[in-house]
């Protein structure tokens, strides 16, 4: 088979793989060819707007489970194909070379059994690092069932390893992925958390201790095609975060790639973006704002608004917490007003100490108002007719229109003239 | 009280001719109305006033920014002298006088109007050299890896670092269309000079092979379900778009628009 078709095919088959990142290690060229830069590096963005950072692609599709939710089950008619290492060793550098990537992406179908897998891509990984001296950002998916050993191996070769949740849930894994099981994927888990801390342990100790998987672990899982609410989805992130020390956790929403009668119909089938998107924004509050899963969502509300993202949400439930003045307030209370992010909270703590901020210097400073001005004062002062606003008032003001509405549809929108009786 | 004469400063477009400005600017106690270049047409109403480039008096100046103010500040006017922001000769001297004034705080202030305006250009100019870091496409011609960039800043400077780093081993071409000028690079040495044009040899068979193949995966790899162009182009400005690889056909002159939509 072409080398071409085969790219195809298994580049096809991977882009269901949310995590493209390159980020979470620093690495300088080493005399062989690669370097990695901690905050990562996006080469090019695909027509569907995601970041396109590293070569994303399966050693092979050939798989021997049956998941129902993904496209290379086995009882799928897809075309077939597999790479050998060398192949994927030489595309892998002469696209590195051209600068189209900052790295491999390498994930695989279960072909003959996990062990196997692990080492044909161990073989891979082996002829990057050694054989060509390739120094750039590897990212590798550790297959669930494989031998510890070799598990540790492959994190030795690369600089994140990430295993796939996939589903929200024991019960959903049991319905539609009957060959995984939830400690099959929290086993190997837990092994890349401690090798990671040990190896970290380590390096402290002597220099040049081997690293493995210095940028973490990360995982996914596709929301929408079960019934999980977004709160449980949350308070699994969070426990994963905390538990698992994982670098991020990727949500992927649910795109029709099966007729099973066990997942939604295909027939006018809308993947839930908007939900992902929340879910992203709600993730980041999570690692980056000092947000609790509880404060975000709690059983009476168990799902996001869509209208509003999730920190405006919370803003709204809690008026006694506003207004925030800018001049006075911790870098944690500015974080949790809505429109600011890390970047406007670190200028503003920079700037203040220069002398007190009025909303022209905000503005001169490069924050954004136009949701931040209603919960800010500085110096005592609200920002021009933002002034006792009610909570309601402000929902119309901060609420996002829904995909193919007017903004006029808002329920509890007051209407001139009374509902006839 | 009589306003001191102000000067139209007169020098050669160099950073050592600037820091030479104002070295000059202080030892005669005036203050510059404007900079602009020798070979600059246009007229103004200021006396002019034209300083030699004297590196010895420009590396004091140098000097002094890190010894006297802070190594972040000496870095924020070197950096500020590569950004495109208009009048950045004027911009840069107020905020230089500022700095020896307020010292190395100057840089937290970020209110002032001579400090705003430099860190507005200045993130600009650090954006715009993280984007090309990933933007940057090679093309084996020869042996030799070159590539061309059209960008607003001169960011060669900036990216000299990374791509000599990530590359030790080849030998590199990287020309800037817009300023007119070229890193080059070969194993343990570097340059960037004025080139006036560049006209690249046709591709290789193995060349054209991997334009290729990346060219299917680019496409492969999107989501037809989740098609989102004004996605792509927040993150990827179509500018960036004519000197990458994804988005060119071959026997195409490298600089046309040739975007698929």
């Amino acid at each position: 088979m072409e080398l071409l078709d085969k790219l195809t095919i298994l580049a096809d088959a991977a882009k269901y793989d949310a995590a493209c990142t390159s980020s979470g290690v620093g690495r300088a060229g080493r005399g062989g060819m690669g370097s990695a830069l901690p905050a990562g590096c996006c080469h090019s963005f695909s027509a569907d707007g995601r970041c396109i950072s590293l070569l994303k692609v399966l050693m092979t599709n050939r798989c021997r489970y049956d998941c129902a939710y993904c496209v290379n089950r086995r009882s799928n008619d897809v075309p077939r194909a597999a790479f050998t290492p060398r192949e994927l060793c030489e595309l892998t550098m002469g696209f590195y070379r051209r600068n189209y990537i900052e790295g491999l992406f390498l994930s695989s179908a279960v072909l003959r059994d996990p062990d196997y897998t692990t080492e044909q891509m161990i073989a891979v990984l082996t002829l990057l690092r050694e054989g060509c001296g390739f120094g750039g950002y590897i990212h590798a998916k550790a297959i669930p069932g494989a031998d510890p050993l070799l598990t540790h191996r492959l994190g030795l070769l690369c600089d994140r390893l990430s295993v796939n949740i996939e589903l929200p849930s024991q019960r959903s894994l049991a319905l539609l992925a009957p060959d995984k099981t939830r400690a099959s994927i929290l086993g190997p888990m837990e092994q890349i958390r401690d090798g990671v801390a040990r190896s970290r342990q380590e390096l402290v100790r002597y220099r040049h201790a081997p690293r493995f998987a210095p940028a973490g672990q990360s995982t996914q899982m596709i929301v929408g095609a079960t019934p999980e609410t977004d709160l449980q989805i949350l308070r699994l992130s969070q426990g994963l975060y905390r538990r698992y020390q994982l670098k991020r956790v990727f949500y992927s929403a649910y795109m029709p790639v099966s007729d099973s009668n066990l997942l939604p119909a295909r027939q006018g089938f809308r993947p839930p973006l908007l939900r992902e998107h929340r879910l992203y924004q709600a993730d980041w509050l999570l690692r980056f704002y000092h947000f609790d899963a509880g404060e975000l969502l709690d059983e009476d509300h168990p799902h996001f608004d869509p209208r509003l993202d999730p920190k405006c949400g919370w803003a709204l439930r809690h008026p006694e917490f506003f207004p925030v003045e800018v001049n006075r307030a911790d870098y944690e209370a500015l974080l949790r007003v809505p429109g600011l992010g890390v970047t406007s909270a670190r200028r503003i703590l920079a700037a203040r100490r220069a002398g007190p901020l009025t909303f022209e210097g905000l503005k001169t400073l490069g924050v954004v108002l136009k949701r931040a001005r209603y919960f800010l004062t500085c110096s005592g002062r609200c920002a021009p007719g933002a002034a006792r606003l009610r909570p309601e008032d402000l929902f119309f003001r901060l609420a996002d229109p829904l995909p193919g509405q007017s903004a006029g549809a808002l329920p509890g929108q007051l209407s001139l003239f009374p509902p006839a009786i | 009280m009589s306003q001191p004469v102000q000067f139209l400063y007169l020098y050669d477009g160099s950073f050592a001719g600037f820091l030479t400005c104002v070295f000059e600017s202080y030892a005669r106690a005036e203050e510059p109305a404007c900079f602009s270049l020798f070979d600059d047409p246009r007229t103004a109403l200021w006396p002019e006033r034209a300083v030699e480039t004297d590196r010895e008096k420009a590396e004091r100046v140098y000097r002094s920014l890190s010894r006297r103010i802070s190594p972040e500040v000496q870095r924020w006017v070197r950096h500020g002298f590569l950004t495109c922001a208009p009048e950045k000769e004027r911009r840069l001297y107020d905020f230089i006088r500022l700095a020896y004034r307020a010292g190395p705080a100057v840089i937290r202030d970020l209110t002032d109007p001579r400090v705003a305006p430099l860190h507005t250009a200045l993130l600009h100019l650090w954006k715009e050299a993280h984007l090309f870091q990933g933007f940057v496409r090679f093309s084996d011609q020869g042996g030799i890896l070159c590539g061309q960039i059209s960008p607003k800043n001169r960011v060669l400077p900036l990216l000299r670092p990374h791509f000599c780093a990530r590359f030790p081993r080849e030998r590199l071409l990287l020309y800037d269309r817009t300023h007119r000028e070229a890193l080059l690079y070969q194993p343990r040495q570097w340059a960037i000079l004025p080139m006036e044009d560049l006209q690249l040899a046709d591709p290789s068979q193995e060349e054209l092979a991997y334009r290729q193949l990346w060219r299917r995966f680019y496409d492969t790899i999107a989501i037809r379900e989740r098609e989102n162009p004004r996605c792509r182009m927040t993150h990827m400005p179509k500018r960036y778009w004519d000197d990458m690889t994804e988005f060119q056909t071959d026997g195409a002159a490298p600089g046309t628009a040739l975007a698929r939509t």
